[in-house]
This record gives structure tokens, sequence and C-alpha cells, in this order.
């Protein structure tokens, strides 16, 4: 089949011998596969939510630069236009309010945003999925969020109560919507979406102003900005200019939550994209170079006669680079193939949390070529110095017969321990010690394949970890209630007596900017009690950390962000009441796992804002068996703007984030095995095709199967126990390497190793070995001695 | 067509050298069939490589026609390998993974005038094993196969070491025949390496080689038939 082919002699020999060695190329190619795969399912989803998001903003005019205030007149909003840079200024009234929805226990969070009447948003326009816009004359009518209505199953005509300015109000859903500000949204003070907690909902722009006594009003603001313009002096100006109105500082696109978010998510995407990737080639790459560097030995005399005929280093060169690049492009195949998969399905998790539109999954040619590229380059590297040096062969070598190796007594044997070892042992212990180079890089192959592993087994614990650390350690509270405005705290009494609730504890939150220098964050300080016992401050390990006698304690996050330290000082304006702007130490920092923190004293907190006992909001504790009963009455109240409950957030951090997450691990895990199965295999496959002559010979003598298996077995074994601390040391550097591009300005990964990652690791690796010990003990029953010891090769 | 003058080969092992020629002057001429006889060790195989460009003398020169092979590089070297030589090697040195006719198309693809796989294999009595893989051949088929692909090319020199080493008498006269058979037909001159005395009646020179000298020159009046060649 493979002669009438019109192929050359040598891409026939080419052919044939990837033929011959076709499990050992496909364990190789394999491991390239999952590499590229890796690559493809990254770059894919980075390419498709690139193009969607860029689209999306663009088609609903996503603002440039966002600001919220306590209220500003109508009238200002020509001094807003005449800002230098601005091209249009929108504003808006908007109101978070308690929602009670049907069928849903607990109460829910709501945003009402306002809409103009008859003309469209001029920024931030929605996109109406279904139904209709508000009418004029109808104060009740609402288009509400896609994400809260699929999550209720509502439709047109269904309504939601909501407790609008102390009142409770029956809003009536005529349309469902999605706008480009709100593709990512959270529940206020929570960490992950849960869309049956969360809904936005737009109203005709006076009814929402009446609700409020914002007539004539507004107290949100979005702009957009010529192209010429400085970003920065657009957002001092406009902070200028609403200070008096209550300004809580302007944002720039790029902090607007859901466009951050998304922006964090696309780089890590990105980074991962190519890190990952470069990982697995990298390993492919060193296996391909072993399994070469030994094929290639066992070709010497081959080389030698081809040289010998009058063929080039050159065309040799390249006739063994085509293995490697056969090997690379099956693998290719395979991957592009598996990422695409993959892809669409990262694709549909991504609808689940991001809200678009339309999110369609595209695989473009340009990450096809680029996984191709980028695994034939691995693959020419990977082989380069094996093939440059094989083909150095001198063609006299031809002409001789191959000169036996030079072995000599091995470490255990000259330790005088020569007379407890059998001959086999003494062949097995003398090969591994004669051949320093081989024997350490098939060690570091495993290795390898064990640090993948290891880093896969790592997220897991990370995870965990990070679950932990937030709902047991940090929030040991059962219900966080958020106030609409800052109230006394004697609040706190008509809390205790709420049903249900054995203890109580207050927390401040004031909105500031804080700036170092010329860089600056606009983030919320929480003044907690000195000795906290329900909400604490916990590093990433879940380690409590002691709010300090006095100064700042910030996040590590956010002292990078900021460039500070412990001991320089901070500017703190605060945007909220007298706007007060003063200096404060930072005096320590929490290495935490979310998000940018500032925790203060709250008697330090209160000292600065000049205030008395205020709190924005109360930690509870509560008697389980009267939650739902605290929950009905919390939603009843007016006061109250927010209510998350710990259980549930911790339930749908599990169910969402953790799921999600616990998808990519499995495929890291599954390649990772594929790697090791790979990697162990191939070792064991060459060493078998080295040494089965001898073998043969050693059977022709009279040795049994079992005593040659040991020869041969043994080796793979003590290579694969060799391999596996090494392989988890080498994993926690790589893991240590991922969590730190991990590290964005929402979360980071704790790194935690646990014993089971280790256990299990070894677990893998070691049946990996197992499994290919089978196979090449099938082999070595196999072995035919005729044919081994008739041929020279 | 060979002049090789003054041919030094030393071999650096760890503290000691080990001379494999010392100062052997050597000629070919074309058409001519040479038989080298000497003990082993004696560097037989090492004048051998010199002259087909496999390796390179310590001291002295060899010029093949106008190419003077001591100072050519390893690209000048594989191109005259290409060119002018045809080898037979000792163990066969057949690729494995390829078949009788594959083998020889090896180099029947790479050089200019080639005659076919099949006449090549033909010449040496294998036409019925062009499909048959080394590992199918008896060792005097795998080493009429090795001359096949060493003549196919129609080369202008054939270097032969010791073809028939590890051969019966039967099958060594067979591929002692394809070697005359190939020399006279052809005009290639051949260079045979041989540790058997009888095997020097069939060549128009005895060259005897002695612990890296030649020890003695030998011109057959009349040439034995490879046939009649016995062991
Ligand atoms: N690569 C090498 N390294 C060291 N010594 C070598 C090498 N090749 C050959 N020799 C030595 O050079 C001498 C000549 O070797 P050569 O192979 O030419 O002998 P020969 O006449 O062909 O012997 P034989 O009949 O056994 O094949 C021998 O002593 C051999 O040990
Ligand atoms: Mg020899």
């Amino acid at each position: 089949m493979v002669s009438r082919l019109p192929l050359s002699a040598l891409d026939r020999k080419l052919l044939r011998d990837l033929w011959g060695m076709r499990s050992q190329a496909l364990a190789i190619a394999l491991v390239m596969a999952a590499g590229v795969s890796m690559y493809v399912t990254y770059l894919s989803n980075f390419d498709s939510l690139r193009r969607t998001v860029d689209t999306y903003y663009e088609q609903q005019r996503l603002a440039d630069v966002f600001v919220t205030l306590k209220r500003a007149p109508e009238r200002l909003t020509d001094r807003l236009r005449n800002i230098p840079g601005v091209e249009v200024a929108d504003t808006r009234v908007v109101a978070s309010v308690t929602l009670d929805v049907p069928g849903l226990n607990e109460p829910a969070a709501g945003l009402l945003v306002s809409v103009p009447s008859g003309t469209r948003p001029l920024l931030n326009d929605v996109f109406l999925r279904q139904g209709r816009w508000p009418d004029a004359g109808r104060p009740d009518e609402v288009l509400a969020s896609e994400a809260f209505c699929t999550a209720h199953g509502f439709e047109p005509g269904a309504s939601v109560a909501a407790i609008i300015n102390g009142r409770r109000r029956n809003l009536r859903i005529v349309g469902i919507a999605l706008a480009p500000e709100f593709v990512y949204s959270i529940p206020p003070g929570e960490m992950i979406p849960d869309d049956r907690r969360f809904g936005v909902f737009w109203m005709e722009r006076r009814a929402l102003a009446a609700a409020y006594n914002m007539e004539g009003g507004f107290n949100q603001v979005a702009f957009s900005l010529t192209p010429a313009a400085q970003e920065a002096e657009v957002i001092a100006s406009v902070d200028r200019l609403l200070e008096p109105y209550g300004g809580l500082g302007a944002i720039p696109r790029a902090r607007q939550f859901s466009a951050w978010t998304l922006e964090n998510e696309l780089t890590q995407l990105q980074t991962f994209g190519f890190l990952v990737p470069l990982i697995f080639l990298a390993v492919a790459a060193f296996v391909l170079n072993v399994a070469m560097v030994r094929a290639l030995a066992l070709q010497r005399p081959q080389i030698a006669a081809l040289k010998a005929l009058g063929y080039s280093n050159r065309q040799l060169a390249w006739h063994y680079l085509k293995w490697a690049l056969a090997i690379a492009l099956t693998g290719a195949a395979v991957g592009v193939a598996a990422g695409g998969w993959l892809g669409t399905a990262m694709i549909e998790l991504y609808n689940q949390y991001f809200r678009f539109p339309e999110l369609e999954y595209r695989l473009s040619a340009d990450v096809v070529i680029g996984a191709v590229a980028f695994s034939l380059v691995a693959a020419a590297l990977g082989a380069r110095s094996a093939v440059s040096r094989a083909v150095q062969v001198p063609p006299a070598e031809a002409m001789r017969p191959e000169a036996p190796a030079h072995y000599r007594q091995s470490l255990l044997e000259r330790a005088g321990l020569s007379r407890y070892l059998r001959p086999t042992t003494r062949m097995l212990l003398r090969t591994l010690e004669r051949q320093p180079i081989r024997t350490g890089a098939s060690v570091l192959g495993i290795a390898l394949a064990g640090a993948v592993l290891f880093v896969g087994f790592v997220f897991i614990d990370a995870i965990t970890e990070l679950v932990d650390s937030e709902f047991q350690v940090r929030m040991r509270q059962d219900v966080t209630v958020s106030f609409v405005e800052p109230r006394s705290a004697r609040v706190l009494y008509d809390m205790e007596r709420l049903p249900g609730v054995v203890y109580v504890e207050t927390q401040r939150t004031v909105p500031v900017r804080l700036r170092a220098g010329h860089r600056e964050r606009t983030l919320a300080i929480t003044g907690l009690p000195r000795t906290p016992t329900l909400n604490r401050v916990i590093d990433q390990y879940g380690h409590e950390t002691l709010m300090p006698a006095t100064g700042l304690l910030l996040s590590s996050i956010l002292a990078e962000v900021l460039r500070v330290a412990p001991g320089d000082d901070v500017t703190v304006e605060v945007l909220e009441g007298a706007r007060p702007v003063v200096r404060l130490p930072v005096a320590a920092l929490v290495d935490d796992a979310m998000g940018l923190q500032a925790y203060l004293a709250s008697d330090e907190l209160h000292r600065l804002m000049r205030e008395g006992n205020l709190v924005s909001g109360a930690y509870l504790q509560v008697d389980e068996a009267r939650m739902s009963d605290l929950e009905a009455r919390l939603k009843l109240i007016p006061a109250v703007a927010g209510v998350a409950l710990t259980e549930t957030m911790r339930q749908s951090f599990r169910e969402t984030m953790a799921e999600n997450i616990n998808i990519q691990i499995f495929i890291n895990v599954i390649f990772a095995g594929i790697i090791a199965f790979g990697v162990v295999y191939n070792a064991a496959r060459i060493s078998l095709s080295e040494r089965s002559r001898e073998l043969a010979s050693l059977r022709v003598l009279g040795f049994t199967r079992q005593e040659i298996s040991l020869i041969l077995l043994g080796e793979l074994g003590i290579v694969t126990a060799v391999s596996l601390p090494l392989g988890s040391l080498i994993g926690y550097g790589l893991s240590w390497l991922i969590v730190g591009s991990f590290a964005s300005e929402v979360y980071r990964i704790p790194l935690v190793v646990r014993a089971s990652t280790i256990a299990w690791t070894w677990i893998v690796v070691a049946t990996a070995a197992v499994l290919s010990g089978l196979v090449v003990r099938r082999r070595l029953d196999q072995l035919d001695l005729v044919a081994v010891l008739k041929s020279r090769e | 067509m060979f002049t090789a003058r003054g041919l030094t080969k030393v071999y650096p092992m760890g503290d000691v050298v080990v001379h494999a020629l010392r100062g052997v002057d050597f000629d070919l001429f074309p058409g001519e069939l040479v038989v080298l006889l000497g003990p082993s060790g004696s560097g037989k195989s090492t004048l051998l490589n010199v002259l087909g460009g496999l390796d390179v003398p310590t001291e002295g020169h060899v010029v093949y026609r106008d190419h003077n092979l001591t100072e050519a590089g390893e690209a000048a070297l594989t191109e005259y390998r290409r060119d002018h030589v045809g080898f037979v090697f000792q163990f066969y040195n057949l690729i494995p993974s390829l078949t009788a006719r594959e083998n020889v198309s090896l180099v029947t693809e790479i050089s200019t005038d080639p005659m076919t796989p099949e006449a090549a294999l033909e010449l040496v009595g294998l036409s019925g094993r062009l499909d048959h893989f080394p590992a199918q051949l008896s060792g005097g088929e795998q080493q009429r196969v090795a001359i096949a692909r060493a003549i196919a090319k129609q080369p202008d020199v054939l270097l032969c070491d010791e073809p028939t080493g590890a051969l019966d008498i039967t099958t060594g006269v067979v591929v002692l025949e394809a070697l005359a058979k190939v020399n006279q037909e052809l005009g290639t001159a051949t260079v045979v390496i041989t540790h058997n005395a009888a095997i020097a009646a069939m060549a128009d020179r005895v060259v005897r080689l002695a612990d890296g000298h030649v020890s003695g020159v030998e011109r057959n009046r009349t040439k034995v038939a490879a046939r009649d060649v016995t062991w």
C-alpha cells in the first residue's frame, strides 16, 4: 500500500519508522494535543469573548466614565456636557431596593435604573430582548434583566414587589432586557453572581424620580469621551463639579465593575492561553527530545550507512526532523479538534456568567494556525538537539561493529553489597548508573508529568481553601444586613429584637478615594470593632489578622496597586457627608484572597467622619430554626437595602464557581494523566527497544521471563520512584508561577498543598507507570528471540 | 584513479594512541580489482574508509582523480561519496524498515545515472526478493542487497569490506560473482577486503597490509573466475 505512493525511499522509511513506533509517537502526540487543546480552548474563548464584548459595547454605547452622586439638579447637565473632552453626558436616577420575589423565601436585591420615556438612553443603551418599552403614563411598568427573569421563569406580564423608598410597590415586567454595563453583576456585598437574588429594573424616569424625590435631579451620570480626551483630566473636572453634590468619585470604564471583571477574565484567558499550553508543550518537547535521542541512538548504524551512501547531514537532519513534525501535526490535529469541542463547552459556561445579547463560539483561523505553529515549533525545538547530534555520527561507523558499551560496577556494588545482588539486579543498577543523563532525562520527564498533575490538584485545594476560609473563618455571621443610609447605632436594639437573632455586630462602610502619589482607587473603608467576632479579617490561608491599634489595614493587592507599604501614608478623601480629606498611615497589610479591601477600627472611622456612632450595616448571628421568620421580616423593613445570607452565598458559590472551576480542573487532570502515561510509557518502550537484543540474548542463555522483566521493569520502577518527589517539587514551582499570574485585582488564589494532593499525584503517576509496565511486560513476553538476534539493528 | 601517499591514521585512546595506519602508499587504477589482505587489526578497514571518504587520515594525502580528499570538508566528502563511490559494508547495514527494492532506491534516488533498483537486484540474482524486508532475508541475501545497493548508482569505485565474511562458500561465491560481474561489465574499479587468501586469486592485484604498513603487492598473471574460488 505504502509502496505504491510516489514517495522517496527515505520518506517511506519515515512512515514505516513512525508506524513502527506508533504507540510511542501517539503518546507524545497526545501530550502535544493536550497543550494544543488548552491553547485552542482558552484563546478561542478569548477571541469569541473579545469580539462579542467589543461589538456589544459599541452597539449599546457603553459609557467611558461613570459617576454616582447624592443628588444634583438637572440644570447641571449642561455644565457637565461642556467639560472639555466630554462628547455625551447622560444623567439618570438609580436606586437600590429590596425585592420580595414570589417563590423566593429570602429577600433579593434590586437596582432600579431610570430610562427616558419615548427615546433610548444616550449611553448604556438597553438591549430589549422581549416585550416592549415601559409606557410613559404607567409608573409601575419596568424592564427586567434577563438573568433575573430566566432564574425565576418570568415572562413579560409577571410582577415583583419592591420596597421603594419605604413603600411596597408592585413592578410589572413588560419587557426583558440586557445592558452592557451589567454583563456581569452580583448582588451587592457578595462575591459571585446569584441571578435569583439580584435583578436590574429599568423604569421610566419620571416614575422613578417621583418615588425618590428626585424630580428635576439625578444621581448618576455617564459620559462618553472624544477620541482626543484625557480621561484623567475629565475625571478630575467631573469630580470637582460634582463635589458639592455628594459625588462619589468618577470611575473610568476600566474600573466599572462589570467591564472590569470582563477585562480581568479576558486577561486571564490570554495569560492562561499561553502559560498553560507553554508548560504542556515544553513537557511534550522534552519528552519528544528524550524519545528522539534514544530512538536515534538506535538508528545510529542506519544513519552512518546513509551517510556513507552519500546522504548529507542536512538531508538526514530534515528526515528525522520530519519525524518530530509528523508527531506534532498529529498532536495539533487532535488538539485543535479537542480544543474546539472544549471551547464550545467553555463558552456555555461563560454564557451562564456573562449576559450578552449573543455570545457565539468562534474558532478563528488565527487561533488554529497559532496552535499548529506553536506545536510545530515546540516539536522542532524538542527534536533539534537530538537530530543534530545524531547526524554527527561519523560515516565510518557504518563499517564497524558496534563497540560494546562501557560498564562499571554500580555504586551499591562498590559499596560492597555485591554479594547480595543477583546478576539481573546488577545489570539493572549498572545500566541506570552508566547513563546518568538518560536516566536523569527519564526521571525528569516523569517528574514533569507529575508536576502538571500536581498543578491541577493544587487548584482544587486552592478553591477548597478559599471557600473554607471565606465562609468558615471570615464570615461567621449568618446574615449581613446593609442599610439604605447610615443609621444611629440604636438600630442595634431593633436588630436584636428580630426573630431568631442571637447576636449583632455593627459595621460602618464609608465610600472613599485612596490616593498615594498619582495612584488611586475608589472603594469603601470598612469600619470594624477592634476585636470583631463575626465578620473578621483573614488572610488567604484563613488566619485571622488583628485590627491594628491605629491606622489602616489594607489588602496586599490594594497596597500593590497603590504602591504603599506599612508605615507609608495614604490620602483618604471621604466621598460622603462632610467629605473630610485626611492622611492616614498604613498600619498593616492583610494578604487576603478577595479584591481591594481597606479596614479601620470603627471608633477611628467615626472620629475621622466627625460623626457619632453611625452604622451602615449589621452582622447577625441567628438561631437556625427561626431563619425563615427572620427572612420574611427583613424583606419588609424599609431601612434595609440588602440582605445577604452566608449559607445561601456559600451554596451558590459552591454550585457555580466551584463547579465551573472543577470543569477546568477536571480537564487539567485528564490532560496531566495523559502526559503521565505518555511519558512513562515512552520511557518504558524506549528501554525495551534499546535492550531487546540484550534481553533476548539473556533469554537464550536461559533466564526466565520474570528475571528479564525485572531488569526492565525494575528500571522503570526506580526511575518512577525517584521522579515522584521531584515532580511534586517542580509542580510546586509551577503552581507558584501560575497562582502568581492569577493574581488580579479581583481575587487571588491561595497556594496551599494538602497531603492528599501529593498522594493523588503519586498515585496517578504510579498507576500510569504500572499500566505502561504491563504493556511493556506483555511485549517482553512476546519477544521474538530469533528476529531480535538475527538483525544487527 | 586513487593516489594515496604516506597515509597515517592515529586513534587517541586515552593515554595511549593506536596507530591504525603508519605511512601507507596505495594506488588504484581504473577497471582494476584489488584485494586487500591482512591480519585482523592491520588497518584494512581504516584504509578503505579513507579511500571512500568516510574518514580522513591523520597525515598523508589521498587524491581521487581531481578531488583532494584530504582537504575536502564534510560537504565535499558527502558529494564525493554520492557521486563516485559504492560501499558494501561488512555488516550489510540495510535499513530494516525498507524492502530490498527500497533499500536500493535509497541510492538510485540521489545519484545522477543509476540503473533501476530492479536491474541492480537482478544482477545479484535477487529478482525474486524485491519486496522482502531485511529481516525476511538470509545473511547472504542481505549482503547481496547491499551489493546491489552499492552498484546501482554505477559508481566509479566499489569498496567492499569483507563482503563474504559472514557467508558460507556457496553464498560467498554468488556474492563474489556479482562483484566480478560488475567489475567486468561496468568496468568499476573495485577494492575488496578479505581475510580469505583464496579470494585473492580473482584479483588483478593483491595488496597485503600488516600492522599499518603495506607489506607486499602482487600482480596476478591469471585471474581465477569467481565461481572457481574455493576455500
Ligand atoms: N574508532 C577507533 N578507535 C580506536 N581505535 C581504532 C578505531 N578504529 C580502528 N581502530 C584500531 O585501528 C587498528 C586498525 O583497525 P582496522 O579496523 O582498520 O583493522 P582491520 O584490518 O580492518 O581489522 P579486521 O580484519 O579485524 O576488520 C586496530 O588496532 C583497531 O583497534
Ligand atoms: Mg575491518
